[in-house]
């Protein structure tokens, strides 16, 4: 019995808020196709509910065992405009309730997969499915959309990206929270297990277990007991060897709940992920690297150091790494942002600036409702660019509040948290919006 | 053998291992190992247990523990040993 080893554990999950964020089932859809969009929805209620029907009892019986908090228990699926090219747009609910009921049916917390890749065109089920989204992302409450509107390989589809400025605009008119389940991708990933951005790939196999592992308490927790005269050196080995063991622990149990379900393990996705909750936050660890306020000068070298050290130490403690790795800066969901928002050091700007260096994008920013659809689609493109330039992934998850001024707090509630309404730059980009066509592929992603 | 972790942080005080034994015994789950410390200044008492030969379901043992813990004015959390393992493992 290694006592230290056993107190370091019990420390993590009791007073550092160490869970595993979330163990998400990947569920191909593509054999629920059918040119009768009714059928197709009682095919993909039938499935979801038949495969998916033990996930929440077992993850919660490993939890209990093993005495690790699951935080969420979630489903992804095959991106669904590939299987409703011919449903018309306005029969898209169709498809959207099916997949909301069946997630609630087994009791997961989300279903991810409303999603469409257009980063190099559209087909007509990717069409149906945007024009569906004011829809859809109003009406449902536990389904999450995302669009890919730029890749490294394929460019920037600048008409896509316009739309979805427009379309964010008309679901924050109907119900500003619908725009927490939506995300705009350039690079998204195939495999990745976190919210509002996950589906099922098409390269993927039937069905994997995914694990998103999370733990920014317990990262801020061992920086803070090293001396501040300690060398940046030791403020990497140390939070590599942290990420080597929450790594650790989401293998194991990801594999354990795998084995139990009878489903393959998919992937960890190393990501350093806060909730609301003090001591569990992103801000506090850059805080706690030697920063007075997080979005201050220093603060992109500092994510950059934290955001390669955790893949660094995770790595080797898993067998397959995916999904996003890295980490995550949701301004609502991290109590340390809201306060650098609030006061001003932290805006979009210097958020922006973070993008280029950690594995997401603008996520969870709340700005003014009066905010033009071209300024929306702008912010897109910026991130866009920056993902399809650096070869890596990044994201917009924007909340247009109406009425709301800068400075105003809107609460969403649960691990969305509260969002601080943030300023956008007033002088308008709706000339470079309205050109349309595709922004090409960077010359260096010509690499045959 | 199927191991179980059972920790005990609070307030010393006379009884807690002699209780938490006695609903052990009544289980039949066999103590291998026991030993404490100080954590941030409190007390802690971990003891190893094999449950393999266990009457009663991890859970209704786990909730029992809990219950107990509650009594005394303790915390008391059962784990399966192979988390402890898995961490440190290279």
């Amino acid at each position: 019995m290694e006592k230290s080893q056993i107190i370091e554990t019990i420390r993590m999950v009791r007073d550092e808020h160490l869970d595993i964020r979330t163990i998400t089932l990947g569920l191909s859809l593509l054999d629920c196709v059918s040119d009768d969009p009714k059928k197709a929805a009682s095919n993909i209620y039938e499935k979801i509910t038949h495969k998916a029907q033990n996930i929440v009892q077992i993850s919660q019986n490993v939890e209990e065992e093993y005495g690790i908090p699951i935080t969420n228990k979630r489903i992804s699926v095959t991106p669904i405009s590939l299987l409703v090219g011919k449903t018309p747009s306005e029969e898209m609910i169709i498809y959207a309730q099916a997949l909301d009921r069946a997630g609630k049916a087994v009791g997961v917390d989300f279903i991810g997969g409303y999603s469409a890749l257009v980063q190099k065109g559209m087909t007509n089920g990717d069409k149906n499915l945007i024009a569906s989204l004011p829809q859809v992302l109003t009406e449902t409450n536990i389904l999450n959309a995302s669009v890919n509107i730029g890749s490294t390989k394929a460019g920037i589809n600048l008409d896509a990206v316009s739309w979805m400025g427009k379309t964010i605009k008309r679901i924050s008119k109907i119900k500003a929270e619908g725009n927490a389940k939506l995300v705009v991708f350039a690079n998204a990933v195939e495999d990745n297990p976190f919210m509002a951005g996950a589906f099922h790939g098409i390269s993927e196999g039937e069905n994997f277990i995914n694990i998103g592992i999370s733990g920014p308490g317990v990262v801020k927790s061992a920086i803070k007991r090293l001396p501040e005269t300690a060398s940046i050196d030791q403020l990497c080995q140390t939070i590599k060897k942290t990420a080597f063991k929450i790594t650790r622990l989401g293998q194991f149990i990801g594999s354990e709940t795998a084995k139990r379900l009878g489903y393959p393990f998919g992937i960890v996705d190393l990501s350093l992920a806060p909730t609301p909750a003090r001591g569990d936050s992103i801000a506090e660890v850059l805080e706690a690297m030697g920063l007075e306020k997080v979005g201050t000068h220093g603060t992109t070298a500092a994510l950059m150091m934290l955001n390669d050290a955790v893949k660094k130490g995770g790595v080797m403690a898993s067998l397959r790494v995916g999904g996003l790795s890295g980490a995550f800066i949701p301004v609502s969901e991290d109590a340390g942002m809201i306060d650098s928002a609030r006061d001003k050091t932290l805006n979009i700007d210097k958020l922006e600036a973070m993008t280029a260096v950690c594995s997401v994008g603008l996520d969870m920013v709340a700005v003014p409702g009066e905010i033009p659809s071209t300024t929306i689609a702008a912010i897109i493109a910026d991130e866009a660019a920056i993902g399809v330039q650096n070869n890596k992934t990044t994201a917009v998850r924007i909340l247009p509040i109406p009425g709301g001024k800068v400075g105003d707090t809107y609460s969403l509630g649960g691990l969305l948290g509260n969002a601080l309404i943030m300023p956008y730059h007033q002088a308008k980009s709706d000339v470079l919006i309205k050109r349309g066509g595709f922004i090409p592929a960077p010359i260096h992603s010509f690499k045959n | 053998m199927i191991k179980i972790v059972i920790t005990v942080i609070g307030k010393d005080k006379p009884g807690i291992i002699y209780k938490i034994s006695q609903e052990l015994a009544k289980s039949k789950v066999n103590i291998l190992d026991v030993s404490q410390t100080i954590m941030q200044e409190m007390f802690t008492m971990m003891m190893l247990a094999d449950i393999s030969h266990t009457s009663v379901e991890f859970l209704y043992l786990k909730q029992n523990l809990i219950a107990i813990g509650k009594d005394l004015g303790v915390q008391i959390n059962v784990q399966r040993e192979e988390i402890f393992n898995e961490m440190a493992k290279i």
